[in-house]
């Protein structure tokens, strides 16, 4: 059996007397996709963000890529490594389309530019915007916006993809396309952590759905045992309050 | 009057030109010692936070003038010697880069975390970060308040003629003191300042219309 890609280890995490995370044990297979959802505050977006290295856990062991984040002096060494995707896409504004994926190869990873951009356009190809490489983020559409993020975090060949709500900020017509973009990378074998209230893409693409609640894994288990056939009932309230609307 | 005018105008263009050199020199001081307490503020490290605020508090706290004289007088006081021109340029570099800290600041906090974050995440250094991301996204941010800043430390060269520089101010108050006519004199000095200051004024307001359009 391989090792695996991230390994969870009783981590806890408080925010101020507020405990967001109850002894969290988790792993995730390389090339698994893995769905996280939960309500509001459930403790999901903690999650990954302290398996990206954005925040710091108070207790447990987190591993990543083999690097321990957990270590305060070795938790640089994830950078570049893994992608991230935002809520709010984070482009850089001051910067097109192609500036935004190229900027990190030229400036972290020393490629030349001509390199840079050659690698930059295969990203942005990737995700159907090679047209658009010089326009900047505010002469692009939401769903275009999160496109070029996702082409940004592919350009640095990370071994995973995080993606946070990536999907939450868009107009509802715009979700397909990003959707159909992180569909493809599931198909390519990435390794991915979701977090998305879109109940569709956890049933037809993940390969494990974990639902949190109020700090705790409450249940996981396949897209199907999760939407057909809960155990817990916290679950089978949130799906059935969820999956109304 | 067109005689007192004409005879004059020498002397005064002649302060201008210091005051032109002394305010340019200022502002390349200004500027880098105002961004460099901005980045010690915002860096995260306590003591350089806790250095940046006291220096920043501390002259936004005194009087120009103040901080003129104790560079001037105070240095000579310790045995060494600093020209007026020196002087004028040190003194304001330190005293409006107070101010220009907390322009340089507010435009760094102003970047949203994420595109820390973001950078964080694709590799980048702190610095790069700085230089790459950050920096270039507070210029539409500081660039109003900055020139306004420039603009106050112009004006400000006309106390450095209170240590005794031959500054415009200073040429401006010798001539009336041999002939004379405070009111013109005093008039063609404030339409100097004027003629320097009003288009840096008109620059930053075409500016701000481009940005808000674009």
């Amino acid at each position: 059996m391989s090792k695996p890609a991230i390994m969870l280890n009783n981590v806890t995490k408080s925010f101020g007397s507020t405990q967001v995370l109850k002894e969290i044990s988790l792993d995730v297979s390389p090339g698994e996709v893995l769905v996280l959802i939960g309500a509001s505050g459930s403790g999901k977006s903690t999650v990954l963000r302290i398996m990206s290295g954005l925040e710091k856990s108070d207790g447990g062991e987190i591993w990543v890529n083999n690097v321990p984040l957990h270590e305060n002096k070795r938790a640089r060494e994830i950078c570049g490594h893994v992608g991230m995707v935002f809520q709010q896409f984070n482009l850089f504004p001051h910067k097109t389309a192609l500036g935004n994926v190229t900027l990190a190869l030229i400036k972290a990873q020393k490629l030349s530019v001509a390199e840079a951009n050659k690698r930059g356009m295969a990203a942005l190809e990737r995700v159907g915007l090679a047209e658009r490489s010089h326009h900047y983020p505010a002469q692009l559409s939401g769903g275009q916006q999160q496109r070029v993020a996702i082409a940004r975090a592919l350009a640095v060949e990370p071994k995973i993809m995080f993606f946070d709500e990536a999907t939450s900020a868009l107009d509802p017509e715009l979700v397909g396309e990003v959707m159909e973009v992180m569909r493809s990378l599931a198909r390519e074998g990435m390794t991915m952590v979701v977090v998305t209230h879109e109940m569709g893409f956890a049933r037809k693409t993940a390969d494990r759905v974990v639902f949190m609640d109020q700090g705790i894994i409450a249940e996981q288990g396949t897209p199907e045992q999760i939407f057909v056939n809960p155990q817990n009932p916290r679950t089978q309230q949130f799906l059935s309050r969820v999956l109304e609307h | 009057m067109s005689e007192l005018i004409i005879s004059a105008l020498p002397t005064l263009l002649q302060g201008l030109g210091i005051t032109l050199l002394l305010s340019v020199a200022a502002i390349i001081g200004s500027t880098l010692l105002g961004l460099l307490a901005a980045v010690l503020r915002t860096s995260g490290l306590p003591v350089a936070k806790q250095i940046a605020v006291l220096y920043t508090e501390l002259f936004r706290g005194t009087p120009v003038l103040i901080t003129l004289m104790f560079i001037y007088f105070g240095i000579a006081y310790f045995g060494y010697e600093i020209n007026l021109f020196a002087a004028g340029i040190l003194g304001l570099s330190i005293y409006q880069g107070a101010y220009i800290a907390e322009v340089f600041r507010a435009g760094i906090e102003a970047v949203p975390k994420g595109q820390w974050e973001v950078s964080w995440i694709l590799g980048l250094s702190k610095r790069q970060t700085f230089m790459n991301v950050v920096l270039p996204q507070t210029r539409g941010i500081v660039l109003p308040p900055l020139v306004g800043q420039y603009l106050s430390l112009i004006k400000d060269t006309s106390i450095v003629s209170m240590i005794g520089m031959s500054e415009l101010m200073h040429q401006g108050q010798a001539i009336v003191d041999r002939i004379g006519q405070p009111v013109v004199i005093y008039g063609l000095v404030s339409l100097l300042y004027f003629a320097v200051c009003f288009p840096l004024s008109r620059w930053v307001q075409h500016h701000q219309t481009r940005s808000q359009l674009s």
